[in-house]
Protein backbone atom coordinates (compact mmCIF):
# COMPACT_ATOMS: atom_id res chain seq x y z
CA UNK A 1 0.00 0.00 0.00
CA UNK A 2 2.89 2.28 0.79
CA UNK A 3 4.11 1.63 -2.74
CA UNK A 4 0.79 2.84 -4.13
CA UNK A 5 1.12 6.17 -2.38
CA UNK A 6 4.76 6.44 -3.43
CA UNK A 7 3.71 5.75 -7.00
CA UNK A 8 1.03 8.41 -6.88
CA UNK A 9 3.50 10.92 -5.45
CA UNK A 10 6.01 10.03 -8.12
CA UNK A 11 3.36 10.41 -10.85
CA UNK A 12 2.49 13.90 -9.65
CA UNK A 13 6.17 14.71 -9.43
CA UNK A 14 6.75 13.43 -12.98
CA UNK A 15 3.85 15.40 -14.40
CA UNK A 16 4.77 18.66 -12.73
CA UNK A 17 8.52 18.47 -13.14
CA UNK A 18 7.87 18.21 -16.88
CA UNK A 19 10.21 15.26 -17.38
CA UNK A 20 10.66 15.41 -21.17
CA UNK A 21 10.84 11.65 -21.58
CA UNK A 22 7.62 10.97 -19.68
CA UNK A 23 5.98 13.76 -21.62
CA UNK A 24 7.18 12.33 -24.93
CA UNK A 25 5.98 8.83 -24.02
CA UNK A 26 2.56 10.10 -22.96
CA UNK A 27 2.27 12.24 -26.05
CA UNK A 28 3.17 9.35 -28.32
CA UNK A 29 0.64 7.13 -26.55
CA UNK A 30 -2.14 9.63 -27.07
CA UNK A 31 -1.15 10.30 -30.65
CA UNK A 32 -0.98 6.63 -31.57
CA UNK A 33 -4.26 5.77 -29.82
CA UNK A 34 -6.21 8.72 -31.19
CA UNK A 35 -5.00 8.20 -34.74
CA UNK A 36 -5.88 4.52 -34.64
CA UNK A 37 -9.33 5.07 -33.17
CA UNK A 38 -9.96 7.87 -35.68
CA UNK A 39 -9.09 5.59 -38.59
CA UNK A 40 -11.09 2.74 -37.05
CA UNK A 41 -14.08 5.07 -36.77
CA UNK A 42 -13.72 6.39 -40.30
CA UNK A 43 -13.76 2.83 -41.64
CA UNK A 44 -15.93 1.13 -39.03
CA UNK A 45 -18.78 3.64 -38.93
CA UNK A 46 -19.71 3.45 -42.65
CA UNK A 47 -19.09 -0.28 -42.65
CA UNK A 48 -21.28 -0.83 -39.59
CA UNK A 49 -23.95 1.44 -41.05
CA UNK A 50 -23.92 -0.55 -44.26
CA UNK A 51 -24.05 -3.89 -42.47
CA UNK A 52 -26.76 -2.71 -40.12
CA UNK A 53 -29.12 -1.31 -42.74
CA UNK A 54 -28.76 -3.67 -45.64
CA UNK A 55 -29.22 -7.34 -46.16
CA UNK A 56 -27.30 -9.36 -48.68
CA UNK A 57 -26.00 -12.86 -49.08
CA UNK A 58 -23.08 -13.60 -46.80
CA UNK A 59 -23.90 -10.69 -44.49
CA UNK A 60 -24.29 -12.94 -41.47
CA UNK A 61 -21.04 -14.72 -42.18
CA UNK A 62 -19.22 -11.40 -42.52
CA UNK A 63 -20.78 -10.24 -39.27
CA UNK A 64 -19.68 -13.45 -37.59
CA UNK A 65 -16.07 -12.79 -38.57
CA UNK A 66 -16.28 -9.22 -37.35
CA UNK A 67 -17.72 -10.40 -34.04
CA UNK A 68 -14.93 -12.93 -33.67
CA UNK A 69 -12.54 -10.08 -34.43
CA UNK A 70 -13.81 -8.28 -31.34
CA UNK A 71 -12.07 -10.91 -29.28
CA UNK A 72 -8.91 -10.97 -31.38
CA UNK A 73 -6.06 -11.13 -28.87
CA UNK A 74 -3.65 -8.22 -29.45
CA UNK A 75 -0.65 -10.54 -29.46
CA UNK A 76 -2.19 -12.47 -32.34
CA UNK A 77 -2.76 -9.23 -34.21
CA UNK A 78 0.82 -8.25 -33.39
CA UNK A 79 2.21 -11.54 -34.62
CA UNK A 80 0.43 -11.33 -37.96
CA UNK A 81 1.45 -7.74 -38.52
CA UNK A 82 5.05 -8.58 -37.57
CA UNK A 83 5.13 -11.29 -40.22
CA UNK A 84 3.84 -8.92 -42.87
CA UNK A 85 6.26 -6.15 -41.93
CA UNK A 86 9.42 -8.25 -41.65
CA UNK A 87 12.20 -7.27 -44.00
CA UNK A 88 11.63 -10.61 -45.66
CA UNK A 89 7.83 -10.21 -45.52
CA UNK A 90 5.48 -8.86 -48.20
CA UNK A 91 5.61 -5.29 -46.87
CA UNK A 92 9.28 -5.39 -45.91
CA UNK A 93 10.27 -2.72 -48.41
CA UNK A 94 8.53 -0.03 -46.41
CA UNK A 95 10.58 -0.83 -43.27
CA UNK A 96 7.62 -0.19 -41.00
CA UNK A 97 8.42 -2.73 -38.29
CA UNK A 98 9.43 -1.09 -35.01
CA UNK A 99 7.81 2.23 -35.94
CA UNK A 100 4.77 4.01 -34.45
CA UNK A 101 2.98 3.29 -37.74
CA UNK A 102 3.25 -0.42 -37.02
CA UNK A 103 1.63 0.11 -33.62
CA UNK A 104 -1.18 2.09 -35.23
CA UNK A 105 -1.74 -0.75 -37.72
CA UNK A 106 -2.00 -3.29 -34.91
CA UNK A 107 -4.35 -1.08 -32.93
CA UNK A 108 -6.61 -0.56 -35.92
CA UNK A 109 -6.74 -4.30 -36.39
CA UNK A 110 -7.96 -4.85 -32.82
CA UNK A 111 -10.33 -1.87 -32.58
CA UNK A 112 -11.94 -1.88 -36.03
CA UNK A 113 -14.07 -4.99 -35.35
CA UNK A 114 -15.35 -3.46 -32.11
CA UNK A 115 -16.35 -0.17 -33.72
CA UNK A 116 -17.87 -1.92 -36.74
CA UNK A 117 -19.83 -4.51 -34.83
CA UNK A 118 -21.24 -2.13 -32.21
CA UNK A 119 -22.16 0.43 -34.89
CA UNK A 120 -23.85 -2.30 -36.87
CA UNK A 121 -26.01 -3.34 -33.93
CA UNK A 122 -26.90 0.29 -33.31
CA UNK A 123 -28.25 0.72 -36.82
CA UNK A 124 -29.91 -2.63 -36.88
CA UNK A 125 -31.89 -1.69 -33.81
CA UNK A 126 -33.51 1.27 -35.52
CA UNK A 127 -37.22 0.74 -35.82
CA UNK A 128 -38.40 -0.19 -39.30
CA UNK A 129 -41.31 2.17 -38.83
CA UNK A 130 -38.94 5.07 -38.46
CA UNK A 131 -37.22 4.17 -41.70
CA UNK A 132 -40.63 4.06 -43.38
CA UNK A 133 -41.64 7.34 -41.89
CA UNK A 134 -38.46 9.03 -43.05
CA UNK A 135 -39.10 7.76 -46.52
CA UNK A 136 -42.74 8.78 -46.41
CA UNK A 137 -41.83 12.33 -45.43
CA UNK A 138 -39.74 12.50 -48.55
CA UNK A 139 -36.32 12.90 -47.02
CA UNK A 140 -33.36 12.84 -49.36
CA UNK A 141 -30.67 10.21 -48.83
CA UNK A 142 -28.40 12.65 -47.05
CA UNK A 143 -31.23 13.86 -44.86
CA UNK A 144 -32.23 10.37 -43.83
CA UNK A 145 -28.61 9.50 -43.13
CA UNK A 146 -28.31 12.47 -40.80
CA UNK A 147 -31.49 11.50 -38.98
CA UNK A 148 -30.23 7.94 -38.56
CA UNK A 149 -26.84 9.11 -37.32
CA UNK A 150 -28.56 11.34 -34.79
CA UNK A 151 -30.78 8.49 -33.71
CA UNK A 152 -27.82 6.22 -33.05
CA UNK A 153 -25.45 8.85 -31.73
CA UNK A 154 -25.28 7.47 -28.21
CA UNK A 155 -24.58 3.94 -29.41
CA UNK A 156 -21.99 5.13 -31.93
CA UNK A 157 -20.15 7.09 -29.28
CA UNK A 158 -20.25 4.03 -27.05
CA UNK A 159 -18.70 2.03 -29.90
CA UNK A 160 -15.92 4.59 -30.26
CA UNK A 161 -15.29 4.57 -26.51
CA UNK A 162 -15.12 0.79 -26.44
CA UNK A 163 -12.63 0.87 -29.31
CA UNK A 164 -10.59 3.54 -27.59
CA UNK A 165 -10.53 1.51 -24.40
CA UNK A 166 -9.15 -1.38 -26.36
CA UNK A 167 -6.31 0.58 -27.97
CA UNK A 168 -5.18 2.47 -24.90
CA UNK A 169 -5.09 -0.72 -22.84
CA UNK A 170 -3.24 -2.66 -25.50
CA UNK A 171 0.31 -3.78 -24.77
CA UNK A 172 1.08 -7.15 -26.38
CA UNK A 173 0.93 -5.99 -29.97
CA UNK A 174 2.62 -2.67 -29.27
CA UNK A 175 5.50 -4.52 -27.66
CA UNK A 176 5.82 -6.92 -30.56
CA UNK A 177 5.50 -4.59 -33.54
CA UNK A 178 6.84 -1.49 -31.83
CA UNK A 179 9.72 -3.03 -29.93
CA UNK A 180 9.51 -0.55 -27.02
CA UNK A 181 12.33 1.55 -28.51
CA UNK A 182 13.31 4.51 -26.39
CA UNK A 183 12.29 7.82 -27.91
CA UNK A 184 10.63 6.09 -30.83
CA UNK A 185 8.02 3.46 -30.08
CA UNK A 186 7.96 3.42 -26.29
CA UNK A 187 4.40 4.03 -25.16
CA UNK A 188 2.96 4.08 -21.65
CA UNK A 189 1.86 0.45 -21.54
CA UNK A 190 5.14 -0.93 -22.88
CA UNK A 191 7.19 1.24 -20.54
CA UNK A 192 5.14 -0.05 -17.62
CA UNK A 193 6.01 -3.62 -18.61
CA UNK A 194 9.67 -2.67 -18.94
CA UNK A 195 9.86 -0.82 -15.63
CA UNK A 196 8.28 -3.79 -13.87
CA UNK A 197 10.87 -6.12 -15.35
CA UNK A 198 13.56 -3.69 -14.23
CA UNK A 199 12.10 -3.87 -10.73
CA UNK A 200 11.19 -0.17 -10.69
CA UNK A 201 7.69 -0.63 -9.30
CA UNK A 202 7.40 2.98 -8.21
CA UNK A 203 8.05 4.29 -11.73
CA UNK A 204 5.73 1.65 -13.20
CA UNK A 205 2.99 2.71 -10.81
CA UNK A 206 3.57 6.37 -11.57
CA UNK A 207 3.27 5.66 -15.29
CA UNK A 208 0.08 3.71 -14.65
CA UNK A 209 -1.44 6.73 -12.94
CA UNK A 210 -0.49 8.89 -15.91
CA UNK A 211 -2.04 6.35 -18.27
CA UNK A 212 -5.24 6.22 -16.23
CA UNK A 213 -5.43 10.01 -16.15
CA UNK A 214 -5.04 10.23 -19.91
CA UNK A 215 -7.67 7.54 -20.45
CA UNK A 216 -9.98 9.28 -18.02
CA UNK A 217 -9.67 12.68 -19.70
CA UNK A 218 -10.33 11.34 -23.17
CA UNK A 219 -13.18 9.08 -22.12
CA UNK A 220 -14.68 12.00 -20.22
CA UNK A 221 -14.52 14.15 -23.34
CA UNK A 222 -16.17 11.42 -25.38
CA UNK A 223 -18.82 10.85 -22.73
CA UNK A 224 -19.55 14.55 -22.70
CA UNK A 225 -20.01 14.50 -26.47
CA UNK A 226 -22.25 11.48 -26.12
CA UNK A 227 -24.47 12.92 -23.42
CA UNK A 228 -24.57 16.49 -24.76
CA UNK A 229 -28.16 16.38 -25.87
CA UNK A 230 -29.31 15.86 -22.30
CA UNK A 231 -27.86 19.16 -21.17
CA UNK A 232 -29.20 21.42 -23.91
CA UNK B 1 -29.42 23.57 -34.06
CA UNK B 2 -28.56 20.40 -32.24
CA UNK B 3 -27.23 18.82 -35.39
CA UNK B 4 -24.98 21.79 -35.99
CA UNK B 5 -23.55 21.65 -32.51
CA UNK B 6 -22.90 17.96 -32.75
CA UNK B 7 -21.00 18.32 -35.95
CA UNK B 8 -19.09 21.24 -34.58
CA UNK B 9 -18.01 19.11 -31.66
CA UNK B 10 -16.99 16.24 -33.91
CA UNK B 11 -15.12 18.64 -36.13
CA UNK B 12 -13.31 20.09 -33.14
CA UNK B 13 -12.33 16.60 -32.05
CA UNK B 14 -10.84 15.81 -35.44
CA UNK B 15 -9.07 19.14 -35.52
CA UNK B 16 -7.57 18.35 -32.15
CA UNK B 17 -6.20 15.07 -33.46
CA UNK B 18 -4.89 16.64 -36.63
CA UNK B 19 -3.21 19.42 -34.75
CA UNK B 20 -1.75 16.78 -32.45
CA UNK B 21 -0.15 15.09 -35.44
CA UNK B 22 1.10 18.34 -36.88
CA UNK B 23 2.52 19.56 -33.63
CA UNK B 24 4.85 16.68 -33.01
CA UNK B 25 6.16 16.77 -36.51
CA UNK B 26 7.32 20.32 -36.10
CA UNK B 27 8.65 19.46 -32.69
CA UNK B 28 10.61 16.56 -34.09
CA UNK B 29 11.92 18.80 -36.83
CA UNK B 30 12.94 21.36 -34.21
CA UNK B 31 14.76 18.75 -32.21
CA UNK B 32 16.52 17.50 -35.30
CA UNK B 33 17.74 20.90 -36.40
CA UNK B 34 18.95 21.58 -32.90
CA UNK B 35 20.81 18.31 -32.44
CA UNK B 36 22.54 17.55 -35.70
CA UNK B 37 23.07 20.83 -37.46
CA UNK B 38 23.84 20.44 -41.14
CA UNK B 39 24.49 16.69 -40.96
CA UNK B 40 22.54 14.23 -43.03
CA UNK B 41 19.58 12.42 -41.51
CA UNK B 42 20.81 9.60 -39.28
CA UNK B 43 20.75 6.09 -40.67
CA UNK B 44 18.81 3.43 -38.80
CA UNK B 45 20.25 0.26 -37.35
CA UNK B 46 18.41 -2.51 -35.53
CA UNK B 47 20.19 -4.02 -32.53
CA UNK B 48 18.69 -7.23 -31.22
CA UNK B 49 19.91 -7.93 -27.72
CA UNK B 50 19.05 -9.61 -24.47
CA UNK B 51 16.91 -8.19 -21.72
CA UNK B 52 19.81 -8.10 -19.25
CA UNK B 53 21.68 -5.41 -21.19
CA UNK B 54 18.59 -3.23 -21.22
CA UNK B 55 17.18 -3.99 -17.78
CA UNK B 56 20.55 -3.33 -16.13
CA UNK B 57 20.70 0.07 -17.82
CA UNK B 58 23.99 -0.57 -19.64
CA UNK B 59 22.53 0.21 -23.05
CA UNK B 60 21.19 3.54 -21.83
CA UNK B 61 24.83 4.54 -21.45
CA UNK B 62 26.37 2.89 -24.50
CA UNK B 63 23.76 3.53 -27.19
CA UNK B 64 23.69 7.35 -26.90
CA UNK B 65 27.52 7.32 -27.10
CA UNK B 66 27.45 5.29 -30.28
CA UNK B 67 24.60 7.28 -31.81
CA UNK B 68 26.38 10.55 -31.22
CA UNK B 69 29.70 9.40 -32.64
CA UNK B 70 28.28 7.90 -35.79
CA UNK B 71 25.06 9.77 -36.58
CA UNK B 72 23.05 6.57 -36.33
CA UNK B 73 19.63 5.93 -34.85
CA UNK B 74 19.84 2.61 -33.03
CA UNK B 75 16.60 0.70 -32.65
CA UNK B 76 17.17 -1.53 -29.67
CA UNK B 77 14.96 -4.60 -29.48
CA UNK B 78 15.49 -6.25 -26.10
CA UNK B 79 14.29 -9.84 -26.19
CA UNK B 80 15.60 -13.20 -25.03
CA UNK B 81 18.83 -14.40 -26.60
CA UNK B 82 16.93 -17.13 -28.48
CA UNK B 83 14.66 -14.60 -30.15
CA UNK B 84 17.53 -12.19 -30.80
CA UNK B 85 19.50 -14.91 -32.59
CA UNK B 86 16.39 -15.87 -34.54
CA UNK B 87 16.03 -12.26 -35.66
CA UNK B 88 19.63 -12.54 -36.88
CA UNK B 89 19.02 -15.73 -38.84
CA UNK B 90 15.96 -14.16 -40.43
CA UNK B 91 17.84 -10.99 -41.31
CA UNK B 92 15.44 -8.86 -39.23
CA UNK B 93 18.25 -7.23 -37.26
CA UNK B 94 21.57 -5.69 -38.28
CA UNK B 95 23.66 -6.45 -35.24
CA UNK B 96 23.31 -8.80 -32.26
CA UNK B 97 24.57 -8.55 -28.68
CA UNK B 98 23.81 -11.84 -26.94
CA UNK B 99 25.07 -14.33 -24.39
CA UNK B 100 24.68 -17.98 -25.36
CA UNK B 101 28.01 -19.06 -26.93
CA UNK B 102 26.87 -22.52 -28.03
CA UNK B 103 23.77 -21.23 -29.81
CA UNK B 104 25.75 -18.31 -31.22
CA UNK B 105 28.29 -20.66 -32.74
CA UNK B 106 25.55 -22.38 -34.74
CA UNK B 107 24.42 -19.04 -36.16
CA UNK B 108 27.99 -18.06 -37.07
CA UNK B 109 28.69 -21.47 -38.62
CA UNK B 110 25.53 -21.23 -40.70
CA UNK B 111 26.93 -18.02 -42.14
CA UNK B 112 24.10 -15.85 -40.83
CA UNK B 113 26.40 -13.80 -38.61
CA UNK B 114 29.91 -12.51 -39.26
CA UNK B 115 32.48 -10.41 -37.45
CA UNK B 116 31.89 -12.34 -34.22
CA UNK B 117 33.63 -10.71 -31.24
CA UNK B 118 33.77 -11.31 -27.53
CA UNK B 119 32.77 -8.22 -25.57
CA UNK B 120 32.32 -8.74 -21.86
CA UNK B 121 31.26 -11.15 -19.20
CA UNK B 122 29.54 -11.26 -15.91
CA UNK B 123 28.45 -14.37 -14.09
CA UNK B 124 25.39 -16.37 -13.30
CA UNK B 125 24.43 -16.83 -9.68
CA UNK B 126 21.97 -19.14 -8.01
CA UNK B 127 19.56 -17.13 -5.92
CA UNK B 128 17.30 -18.66 -3.30
CA UNK B 129 15.21 -17.82 -0.24
CA UNK B 130 17.10 -16.54 2.80
CA UNK B 131 16.07 -19.61 4.82
CA UNK B 132 17.75 -21.77 2.14
CA UNK B 133 15.61 -24.90 2.77
CA UNK B 134 17.68 -27.05 0.41
CA UNK B 135 20.88 -26.00 2.16
CA UNK B 136 22.87 -25.39 -1.04
CA UNK B 137 25.99 -23.23 -0.97
CA UNK B 138 29.51 -22.89 -2.29
CA UNK B 139 30.57 -22.52 -5.90
CA UNK B 140 29.61 -25.89 -7.39
CA UNK B 141 26.49 -25.26 -9.43
CA UNK B 142 26.16 -28.87 -10.59
CA UNK B 143 26.14 -30.19 -7.04
CA UNK B 144 23.62 -27.53 -6.09
CA UNK B 145 21.29 -28.38 -9.00
CA UNK B 146 21.53 -32.06 -8.13
CA UNK B 147 20.58 -31.37 -4.56
CA UNK B 148 17.66 -29.17 -5.61
CA UNK B 149 16.34 -31.95 -7.83
CA UNK B 150 16.78 -34.57 -5.12
CA UNK B 151 15.04 -32.52 -2.46
CA UNK B 152 12.45 -31.35 -5.02
CA UNK B 153 12.99 -27.78 -3.89
CA UNK B 154 10.97 -25.24 -5.83
CA UNK B 155 12.96 -24.12 -8.85
CA UNK B 156 11.86 -21.25 -11.07
CA UNK B 157 13.00 -21.47 -14.66
CA UNK B 158 12.83 -18.76 -17.32
CA UNK B 159 11.68 -21.31 -19.88
CA UNK B 160 11.92 -18.69 -22.64
CA UNK B 161 14.97 -19.93 -24.55
CA UNK B 162 16.98 -16.93 -23.38
CA UNK B 163 20.71 -17.08 -22.69
CA UNK B 164 20.08 -17.71 -19.01
CA UNK B 165 17.52 -20.38 -19.82
CA UNK B 166 19.93 -22.08 -22.21
CA UNK B 167 22.59 -22.04 -19.50
CA UNK B 168 20.23 -23.59 -16.95
CA UNK B 169 19.09 -26.28 -19.38
CA UNK B 170 22.73 -27.06 -20.20
CA UNK B 171 23.46 -27.72 -16.53
CA UNK B 172 20.47 -30.08 -16.22
CA UNK B 173 21.63 -31.88 -19.38
CA UNK B 174 25.14 -32.26 -17.96
CA UNK B 175 23.64 -33.84 -14.86
CA UNK B 176 21.40 -36.07 -16.96
CA UNK B 177 18.39 -34.82 -15.05
CA UNK B 178 15.13 -33.97 -16.78
CA UNK B 179 13.59 -31.46 -14.39
CA UNK B 180 9.85 -31.93 -14.22
CA UNK B 181 7.13 -32.07 -11.64
CA UNK B 182 5.45 -29.67 -9.35
CA UNK B 183 8.69 -28.28 -7.96
CA UNK B 184 9.91 -27.12 -11.38
CA UNK B 185 8.15 -23.92 -12.43
CA UNK B 186 8.63 -22.42 -15.88
CA UNK B 187 7.59 -18.77 -16.17
CA UNK B 188 8.31 -18.05 -19.83
CA UNK B 189 9.09 -14.48 -18.84
CA UNK B 190 12.05 -12.15 -18.57
CA UNK B 191 14.66 -12.28 -15.80
CA UNK B 192 13.10 -9.53 -13.72
CA UNK B 193 9.65 -11.10 -13.62
CA UNK B 194 11.11 -14.55 -13.06
CA UNK B 195 13.03 -13.29 -10.02
CA UNK B 196 9.82 -11.85 -8.64
CA UNK B 197 8.03 -15.15 -9.16
CA UNK B 198 10.88 -16.89 -7.34
CA UNK B 199 10.56 -14.51 -4.41
CA UNK B 200 6.80 -15.05 -4.21
CA UNK B 201 7.08 -18.81 -4.38
CA UNK B 202 10.22 -18.98 -2.24
CA UNK B 203 12.06 -20.84 -4.96
CA UNK B 204 15.56 -21.07 -6.33
CA UNK B 205 16.45 -19.37 -9.59
CA UNK B 206 19.47 -19.03 -11.84
CA UNK B 207 20.05 -15.41 -12.83
CA UNK B 208 22.73 -13.19 -14.27
CA UNK B 209 24.39 -11.05 -11.65
CA UNK B 210 23.53 -7.74 -13.32
CA UNK B 211 19.78 -8.29 -13.18
CA UNK B 212 20.04 -9.65 -9.63
CA UNK B 213 21.89 -6.55 -8.43
CA UNK B 214 19.43 -4.26 -10.15
CA UNK B 215 16.46 -6.15 -8.65
CA UNK B 216 17.74 -7.07 -5.21
CA UNK B 217 16.26 -3.92 -3.67
CA UNK B 218 12.80 -5.45 -4.24
CA UNK B 219 13.78 -8.95 -3.16
CA UNK B 220 14.71 -8.65 0.48
CA UNK B 221 13.82 -12.29 1.22
CA UNK B 222 16.24 -13.63 -1.36
CA UNK B 223 19.99 -14.06 -1.36
CA UNK B 224 22.78 -15.48 -3.51
CA UNK B 225 23.40 -19.09 -2.47
CA UNK B 226 25.84 -20.34 -5.10
CA UNK B 227 28.31 -18.19 -7.01
CA UNK B 228 31.83 -18.02 -8.39
CA UNK B 229 32.13 -21.42 -10.10
CA UNK B 230 34.02 -21.55 -13.38
CA UNK B 231 31.06 -22.86 -15.32
CA UNK B 232 28.94 -19.94 -14.17
CA UNK B 233 30.69 -17.50 -16.47
CA UNK B 234 28.27 -15.54 -18.65
CA UNK B 235 29.97 -14.34 -21.82
CA UNK B 236 28.51 -11.73 -24.17
CA UNK B 237 29.37 -11.58 -27.85
CA UNK B 238 28.60 -9.02 -30.49
CA UNK B 239 28.22 -9.90 -34.17
CA UNK B 240 26.83 -8.40 -37.33
CA UNK B 241 24.26 -10.08 -39.51
CA UNK B 242 25.72 -11.26 -42.81
CA UNK B 243 24.65 -8.75 -45.49
CA UNK B 244 25.47 -11.23 -48.22
CA UNK B 245 22.88 -13.66 -46.93
CA UNK B 246 20.06 -11.25 -46.21
CA UNK B 247 18.55 -8.19 -47.87
CA UNK B 248 18.30 -4.68 -46.46
CA UNK B 249 20.98 -5.16 -43.82
CA UNK B 250 22.68 -2.00 -42.61
CA UNK B 251 26.14 -3.55 -42.52
CA UNK B 252 28.03 -0.27 -42.50
CA UNK B 253 26.72 0.79 -39.12
CA UNK B 254 26.64 -2.77 -37.82
CA UNK B 255 30.37 -3.06 -38.50
CA UNK B 256 30.94 0.24 -36.71
CA UNK B 257 28.93 -1.03 -33.76
CA UNK B 258 31.05 -4.17 -33.44
CA UNK B 259 34.19 -2.03 -33.54
CA UNK B 260 32.66 0.35 -31.03
CA UNK B 261 31.88 -2.43 -28.56
CA UNK B 262 35.45 -3.78 -28.55
CA UNK B 263 37.06 -0.35 -28.54
CA UNK B 264 39.21 0.11 -25.39
CA UNK B 265 37.35 3.29 -24.53
CA UNK B 266 33.96 1.57 -24.63
CA UNK B 267 35.38 -1.38 -22.72
CA UNK B 268 36.32 0.95 -19.87
CA UNK B 269 32.84 2.44 -19.86
CA UNK B 270 31.41 -1.08 -19.61
CA UNK B 271 33.65 -1.99 -16.69
CA UNK B 272 32.87 1.19 -14.80
CA UNK B 273 29.14 0.90 -15.33
CA UNK B 274 27.21 0.36 -12.11
CA UNK B 275 30.26 0.63 -9.85
CA UNK B 276 28.95 3.71 -8.16
CA UNK B 277 25.48 2.32 -7.51
CA UNK B 278 26.28 -1.28 -6.63
CA UNK B 279 29.91 -1.08 -5.51
CA UNK B 280 30.92 -3.57 -8.17
CA UNK B 281 31.01 -3.87 -11.93
CA UNK B 282 27.90 -5.36 -13.49
CA UNK B 283 29.85 -6.36 -16.59
CA UNK B 284 33.57 -6.94 -16.92
CA UNK B 285 35.49 -6.15 -20.08
CA UNK B 286 36.57 -9.27 -21.87
CA UNK B 287 37.46 -8.71 -25.48
CA UNK B 288 40.00 -10.71 -27.41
Amino acid sequence: MELLIDGLKKAIEMIFSGDPEVFAITWLTLRVCLISILISTLIGLPLGLFLGLTSFKGRRLLLLFINIGMGLPPVVAGLWITMFLWRSGPLGDFSLLFTPTAIIMAQILVSLPIVTSLTCSAFQQIDDKLLLQIKALGATRVQSLIILLKQSKIAIMAAIMAGFGRVIAEVGAAMMVGGNIQGDTRILTTSIVMEVSKGNFDIALALSFILLTAALLITAALTFLQQRKRFS
Amino acid sequence: MLKKRYFAALFAFMLLILSACGNTQTKEADAKTKKVEPKAAPTEMILATTTSTQDSGLLDVLIPMFEKENNVKVKTIAVGTGQALEMGTKGEADVLLVHAPAAEKAVVDAGDAINYKRVMYNDFVLVGPKENPAGVSGDDIQAAFKKLAETKSIFISRGDDSGTDKKEKAIWTLLNIKPAGEWYVSTGQGMGQTLQVAAEKKGYVLTDRATWLAQSKNLSDMQIVVEGGKDLMNIYHVMQVNPEKHDKINSKDAKKFVEFMIDPKTQDVIENFGKKEYGQSLFIKYTE
